[in-house]
């Protein structure tokens, strides 16, 4: 089944890429999609078993707009404190740690990537379930790690 | 319109400038894959821009596409490699252009 | 009102494009410069993106939405990769022991155009 998923998604960006429709380059997209899903779908979707793949998507496509108001946020906020003429008295960063909930590996890339982009914090490194995160103030560490982890424990790891 | 693509276009390389100093200046060798990484953003959104300003989105866009690509490659490459030098704020490739003349003498 | 929509989108995108400029020029250390560096990129190459994918839906034929497609795989290739990125560069800074800028002591040698 995940080939067929795949061999789908491949086609799909074949066909925008190329952007002919003729029989030609058709039979080449078919061709072409169908040996890399024959070689690589068990590295494009790990766990072939798994069910639900569609729902997890439509809910991390819900989880998406909260994640663009978030970005706009931290965007404002880099901007005030690269602005501010007296920047070196507003930051004050530091390193902090804590350990997360979630368990799957999808999940903590997505906690990962999200806490980039979120107001005042980046990811350093993750050991086993130990982030370590970068805040640029007190105020932004001690918001960690938030509604976010909870929201993405819903996305991943609900029903 | 033309004409607010064009200073579009003039001011993004005019940022791009500002980055290079970065890339050239940076005290460690991480600062300037950090900036060269920004360049590479700024670039892809630059090449679409000349290519509406042409009016063949159609063509640079595969341009812009491959060159996202080529400079995420290029980061994680390099990142990954550097990741084991100890010393690097230190001594060796760490240093400005200054520093290492005045070490030299 | 198409282009009137791409003008505000693309200002906005350059001013944040601006701001991520003088943050990585003016902040202290490495890791506040991957602040700027990692948030602001996102944002504003997504806002210019999204941009002119508008302006290029102008001309409503075949072709256009072939190009309004690319720019959208585009900005999801932009969203995942430059985050991974920031990741990747900070992750191999703090492997190689770049000391982080705290407010106590100031370290020389990082404090240039800063001032």
């Amino acid at each position: 089944m995940h080939y067929i998923y795949t061999f789908l998604i491949m086609l799909v960006f074949w066909v925008t890429l190329s952007g002919k429709f003729d029989l030609f380059h058709l039979t080449l997209g078919v061709i072409s999609s169908a040996l890399v899903s024959w070689m690589s779908a068990d590295l494009f979707m790990l766990d072939p078993k798994k069910k639900g793949r569609v729902a997890t998507a439509c809910r991390f496509l819900a989880y998406f707009p909260w994640l663009i108001k978030e970005i706009f946020l931290s965007t404002l906020h880099v901007a005030i404190l690269a602005l501010h003429p007296r920047m070196r008295e507003e930051i004050d960063p530091t390193i902090v740690t804590f350990k997360t909930i979630l368990k799957k590996d999808i999940a903590r890339v997505a906690l990962a990537n999200s806490i980039t982009l979120t107001p005042g914090t980046i990811t350093v490194r993750i050991v086993e379930d130990v982030f370590y995160v970068h805040a640029i103030s007190r105020k932004a560490a001690a918001g960690l790690p938030g509604e976010m982890e909870q929201r993405l424990a819903r996305v991943f790891e609900g029903s | 319109m033309e004409q607010f693509f064009l200073f579009m276009g003039i001011g993004i390389c005019v940022l791009m400038l500002l980055t290079l100093y970065r890339v050239v200046v940076g005290p460690t060798v991480i600062d300037r894959l950090m900036g060269v990484n920004v360049f590479g953003t700024k670039t892809t959104v630059l090449l679409l821009i000349i290519g509406v300003m042409f009016d063949r989105l159609d063509m640079f866009i595969d341009i812009s596409l491959a060159y996202a690509l080529l400079n995420f490659i290029v980061t994680i490459a390099t990142s990954r490699y550097f990741q084991h030098h100890k010393t690097l704020s230190a001594t060796g490739y760490g240093y400005s252009f200054s520093k290492r003349e005045k070490s030299d003498d | 009102m198409i282009d009137l929509l791409t003008i505000l989108l693309l200002s906005i995108g350059l001013f944040s494009f601006f701001s991520t400029t003088i943050g990585i020029l003016r902040f202290p250390d490495f890791y506040s410069r991957m602040h700027a560096a990692g948030k602001g990129d996102v944002f504003s190459s997504l806002l210019i993106l999204v941009g002119l994918g508008i302006y290029s839906l102008h001309h409503f034929t075949g072709a256009s939405i072939l190009v309004f497609l690319k720019i959208v795989a585009i900005s999801v290739f932009i969203f995942l990769a430059s985050p991974t990125a920031t990741h990747a560069i900070v992750d191999a800074g703090y492997e190689s022991g770049v000391k982080p800028w705290t407010k106590d002591k100031q370290e020389e040698g990082s404090d240039d155009l800063a001032t």
